[in-house]
């Protein structure tokens, strides 16, 4: 063919210049659309959907507490049902409530009295923002945990922490009703307890 | 884990086509001779798409199948032609003309088109080639650009490859076809990383995945058993980096994708996270969690030399380098809530450069340099943007429910990112919008998927 020799092209590069497009006209239109979306959604989404078996101490959440006979002081169950594994946070917050400080307390108290036990704080955040800040955010919230423990006795090796982040939530509706559920720092029994 | 992680694309060879006859003359004094009629207009290819320009009006071309010799090729030769069409017809600046509309049916690769029948049906731009299976069984994909107005070649190459690597024969010649009518380096034979997301909302797995950036040739990388987020391709090699909770621990891994070799970057006590190539691939960005706080820091890949950028009692994470290596832009908030700040890539003094309202996060530095795209969130709705290096000229791509963590094709004029629908059962996908804010486009992937990464151009 002998048509392998170079090729010389003559283009110049398009201006590349970045100008600015101007705003979309359809922004509003498409913000009312979404909203209207939104409301039907959540009518069709009204039950919380809560699992208790989410991830963290399985199957011995509260509302399951009665299950199976009478509880073992020093258990699992024991601390799930009669103290609370659990505390919740404001948006974007990772200070304690006065409800959290308050079941703080108590898990501290029982960790106290059976001091073989050790425990993970898993933090976790809502789904309403970013992957990474949601990480450091759900971060901050297991150590503020692990702090308030701490400054009530329990020593800082019995307890790890770790960041979940908005990768597990146990709350799966579009509305702030899930989302408080999914804002938590959990204490999960990672040994040392009774059976 | 999975072993066989070899990834790496083979080498692709390159010819260049001369011109093919003395129309070339003609075509040449015919530009010519409209720049001398027209002196406003620059003497310059008459095809020419702007793309900084906002909305534009596709041009229109005509792709008819590539020729073979035999059915193998002719069937190879269709297939390929469909990758060229659908890429340029995603790409929003061009406008496939039906085939069945070709009046020229069998257009020679060795000869000038009959330009008046493509003028006929108003295409501006013929590309026209042919396949072949050589004899060590590669497959070969030669073609031309034409300028049917013009009546002259604008290009003309021919890209060999292994076989199992024929759709890169496609890309390859979209690549081409984009570069010489925009002006711009094109992104259509590059890769995406990123989280494939299957299962219920309360159980999803999580699998790094790598596909085309086309959603072709899906694999995962690893096998779900861990989770596994927020994979980053080095702007520089086919390296990526990502972080694993496969030891309780959440940990960076940069993971090879020539040797499928996996390293940890290093057993540190506490969660690291963020991980962000530097633009030459030699140095790794991170966060790492320091009591409630998370600073950020940066280690030298060859040395493992580590170095502390910021040290606050605040989150400072999601850093990305500009593509000069000599500044990073991350969120923080330092100030309260997330917004967007640039500091030199060896330390130094934070700038704020969000001012607008809401939250700010997950900025990107453009491989251009000229912009930073970002999540913003506002009164419950997540939005895309991009802004000058400054913080100047913020403009919104795309806005709603929950569109999260853009990532820069590596021409810098097209953007993915993730957007989740709402509902128990709603998940992420991926979508590409160009820097315009225009052409919006659902990338497909048979799962739900998040944290999209964009590789550079396969060489």
């Amino acid at each position: 063919m002998g048509d392998e020799t170079l090729h010389s092209t003559t283009m110049k590069p398009a201006a590349a210049a970045t100008k600015e497009a101007t705003p979309r006209r359809g922004l509003r239109l498409v913000a009312i659309m979404a909203l209207g979306l939104a409301l039907t959604a959540c009518a069709k989404d009204n039950q919380p959907q809560l699992d208790p078996n989410a991830g963290t101490n399985a199957g011995l959440a509260a509302g399951q507490g009665g299950r199976g006979g009478p509880v073992t002081p020093g258990s699992e169950r024991d601390f799930i049902v009669n103290v609370g594994d659990r505390v919740h946070f404001l948006v974007d917050q990772w200070s304690l409530t006065p409800q959290a400080q308050e079941t703080l307390r108590k898990q501290a108290a029982w960790l106290n009295r059976y001091p073989s036990v050790t425990v993970r704080i898993e933090g976790h955040a809502d789904e309403r923002g970013t992957r990474e800040y949601n990480l450091a955010l759900s971060a901050r919230r297991a150590q503020a945990v692990k702090r308030f423990l701490v400054s009530q006795g329990v020593a800082a090796n019995r307890i790890s922490t770790i960041a979940y982040g908005k990768e597990r939530p146990i709350a799966l509706c579009d509305a702030e009703r899930c989302w408080s559920q999914n804002r938590r720092a959990v204490t999960v029994i990672t040994g040392g307890a009774r059976s | 884990m999975p072993t066989d992680d070899r990834q790496q694309p083979g080498e692709l060879e390159v010819n260049r086509f001369d011109h093919c006859n003395r129309r070339q003359l003609l075509g040449a004094s015919l530009l010519l001779a409209g720049g001398l009629l027209l002196p406003a207009a620059p003497l310059r290819a008459q095809l020419e798409v702007q793309i900084s320009r906002g909305r534009v009006q596709p041009m229109p071309v005509a792709v008819p199948d590539l020729a073979g010799g035999n059915a193998d090729e002719q069937q190879l030769g269709r297939a390929v032609a469909d990758i060229i069409r659908a890429n340029l017809t995603r790409s929003g600046l061009f406008r496939i003309i039906d085939p069945a509309a070709y009046i020229e049916k069998d257009v020679a690769f060795d000869r000038p088109p009959n330009f008046g029948s493509w003028r006929v049906i108003k295409a501006q731009a013929l590309i026209a080639g042919r396949v072949s299976v050589r004899a060590d069984g590669r497959v070969a994909a030669a073609f031309r650009l034409w300028d049917v107005f013009a009546q002259r070649q604008i290009l003309g190459l021919q890209f060999i490859t292994s076989r199992n690597e024929w759709r890169r024969l496609g890309h390859k010649v979209s690549d081409a076809v984009y570069k010489a009518i925009t002006g711009d380096e094109g992104y259509f034979d590059t890769r995406i990383v990123f989280i494939d997301e299957s299962g219920p909302k309360k159980q999803r797995v999580k699998r790094l995945a790598i596909m085309d950036q086309d959603g072709a040739n899906l694999r995962h990388l690893t096998d779900g058993r861990s989770l596994v987020l927020t994979p980053r391709f080095s702007p520089a090699a086919q390296r990526i980096t990502y972080l694993s909770y496969a030891t309780g621990v959440p940990r960076i891994y940069i993971l090879d994708l020539a040797t499928g070799q996996r390293q940890m970057l290093g057993e540190f006590p506490n969660m690291s996270f963020a991980p962000r190539f530097s633009p030459d691939g030699g140095r790794l960005i991170f966060s790492l969690l320091e009591g409630g706080a998370t600073n950020l820091f940066v280690m030298d890949l060859a040395s493992r030399q580590i170095t502390r950028l910021t040290q606050l009692d605040a989150i400072s994470t999601a850093p990305s380098f500009s593509p000069d290596g000599q500044h990073i832009v991350f969120e923080s908030d330092r100030e309260g809530t997330q917004q967007l700040y640039v500091m030199p890539a060896s330390g130094g003094p934070a700038r704020r450069i969000s001012y607008g309202r809401g939250r700010y996060s997950t900025p990107v530095w453009s491989p251009r340099g000229d912009a930073i795209a970002f999540t913003r969130m506002r009164k419950g709705r997540f939005a895309i943007g991009v802004m000058r290096p400054d913080g100047s000229g913020e403009r919104i791509l795309t806005e709603g429910y929950h569109n999260e963590g853009p990532t820069w094709a590596p021409n810098g004029r097209v953007l993915m990112f993730f957007r989740t629908q709402r509902g128990p059962n709603g998940g992420p996908r991926l979508y590409t919008v160009d820097f315009t804010g225009y052409n919006e486009q659902r990338v497909p992937t048979p799962n739900f998927a998040s944290d999209p990464a964009w590789s550079p151009l396969l060489k």
